[in-house]
């Protein structure tokens, strides 16, 4: 027996580098994986937990029913800071393609940052500060294989008056599930009202965090950053709680594929546009007419002309996961594309997968070939999620 | 009377008169994770000592399942198709994989017994 297909996740790699690999980093939490028995692995240049004793299966099916805990300290965290929330909204603009003016104080958008021929670089969270006192402050978090390269990259393209501060000294925790409302309800006052994509700055327990309610599992959870000098409080007091159970990047991954979202370095990378990676919800109206970031004219004309590919979510007919780089082919064998993320979804009980494919078989329900171990096995596109979201939005008053 | 060998790549294979019960040891098992898939080959189809037999997969990873010993597949454990999870819960029982008629005893007789694998298993990790 032997592995053919390389561990998953992983995002981008990092760099070449000629010399020996430098030793791996570790997150304030390394040693709370380790005493719960974690396996560790090597990710995006951190030894990280792919899994803990109860497996991938359980973990993945504990986030849907209860709720997880994952240590994404290994993110990049960062600060945009300016004179004015227009100033520095502006300065971001000339890097992405979202509406970061109109993003209103304590609300969180989706974003990528875009290389000049619209290919994307990297796909972060960009955040407007909800203090009156801190208008000119944007959060960012950058996915980790990528922050040594995007945190140059946007400094290099700031004005005079806006500066980025890494904040490495931060470490993020995501509490994910059905459950993560009320866990953390009883540690963080009014986060239970908090709508999706909001942030506050609150107390946890007495201690500064700031708390945004977003994921990356399609469930309803949270995303704590804290100083790492609190991070193992704060993993502890959350793990104390008979709902929450610590949940590895294994099943981080396929939380994120049944919920049809895209993972840097695989699903889009520098070759991928906004538009054929079907982000097109994240350019926002204003961008689309005004342009104004890298790749605009990219974006505009396919936006207006249609990509010649676009990702779509695929569901293979029978039980046999077709794993990234598999090949797509239309039903007279012609090849038209490629699975760039796909295996087994623990909640949907089957295999399934994500992949780029000629426009004109994007539509929901082509069928297709994937050819798995020289076998072209009978799939359909399929609508994304695979399963269904369950975000936090109040009712509207 | 049986006798059980054990290959490098983590396959056991049990010999019954000429026929061998080819699976995956609880070591394997236990590092892939969760079984979610398990592709079982034709009956009938002629495999050779290394070569691809089966395939198995986890959550995160596919991975070969490799002949111990040349013949021709006889049997296939179908209810794995509909339980890969065995393949956790019994490893070198109820999740045996396939059964080869085997052409070349002296094969199998070269494998690691299982006082040899265990010692194999601690040069790992």
């Amino acid at each position: 027996m032997a592995e053919s297909t390389a561990e998953i996740p992983a995002e981008a790699p990092a760099a070449e580098s000629s010399t020996a690999p430098p030793p791996l980093k570790t997150t304030p939490l390394h040693g709370a994986h380790v005493a719960l028995g974690a396996r560790m692995v090597p990710f995006a240049g951190y030894e990280m937990p792919v899994q803990y004793p109860t497996g991938i299966l359980t973990e993945h099916l504990q986030t849907r029913a209860s709720a997880g805990i994952f240590d994404v300290s290994h993110m990049g965290q960062a600060f945009l800071m300016g004179p004015d929330h227009v100033t520095v909204a502006k300065a971001l603009e000339a890097l992405v393609p979202a509406d970061i003016l109109n993003l209103a104080p304590g609300r969180q958008r989706y974003t990528q940052l875009l290389n000049e021929e619209g290919g994307i670089l990297d796909d972060l969270m960009v955040t407007r500060s909800a203090e009156e006192a801190q208008d000119g402050v944007l959060m960012l978090v950058v996915n980790a294989a990528c922050k040594d390269q995007d945190f140059p990259h946007i400094a290099a393209h700031l004005p005079d008056d806006v500066r980025l501060m890494r904040a490495d000294h931060r470490a993020l925790i995501a509490l994910q599930g059905p459950k993560a409302a009320e866990v953390l309800a009883r540690h963080c006052e009014g986060s239970a009202e908090m709508p999706f994509m909001s942030a506050r700055q609150m107390s946890f327990d007495g201690l500064t965090c700031h708390v945004s309610r977003s994921g990356y599992t399609g469930e309803d959870g949270y995303e704590i950053s804290i100083k790492s000098a609190h991070a193992v409080a704060i993993w502890s007091a959350l793990l104390r709680d008979g709902a929450v159970k610590p949940i590895g990047l294994g099943a981080r991954d396929s939380l994120r594929l049944e919920a049809g979202l895209c993972l840097y370095g695989h699903d889009i990378d520098v070759t991928t546009s906004p538009v054929e990676a079907a982000l097109t919800w994240s350019v926002q109206k204003r961008r689309r007419e005004e342009g104004g970031f890298p790749g605009a004219e990219r974006v505009k004309r396919e936006l207006a002309e249609g990509p010649s590919r676009k990702r779509v979510g695929i569901l293979p007919d029978g039980k046999a996961p077709a794993r990234e780089g598999t090949e797509i082919q239309a039903k007279d064998g012609r090849k038209i594309g490629t699975v760039t993320s796909g295996g087994f979804g623990p909640s949907l009980g089957g295999p399934l997968a994500m992949g780029y494919v000629e426009t004109s078989f994007a539509a929901i329900g082509t069928e297709l070939d994937l050819v798995v171990r020289g076998k072209p096995l009978p799939a359909n596109v399929a609508s994304m999620p695979f399963v269904p979201n369950r975000y936090f939005r109040p009712p509207s008053t | 009377m049986t006798d059980t060998k054990f290959t490098k790549d983590h396959e056991y294979v049990r010999l019954d008169g000429d026929t061998a019960t080819v699976g995956i040891t609880d070591y394997a098992q236990s590092q892939l994770g969760d079984v979610v898939y398990v592709g079982l080959p034709e009956i009938g189809k002629a495999v050779t000592q290394g070569g691809e037999a089966a395939v198995v997969e986890s959550v995160k990873a596919a991975s070969d399942v490799f002949a111990p010993v040349s013949g021709e597949v006889v049997a296939v454990n179908a209810e794995l198709e509909g339980a890969p999870s065995t393949v956790n819960e019994d490893p070198l029982g109820k999740g045996w994989f396939l059964k080869i008629k085997v052409k070349d005893k002296s094969e199998f007789d070269k494998l690691m017994s299982e006082a040899e694998y265990q010692d194999y298993l601690k040069t790992l990790s």
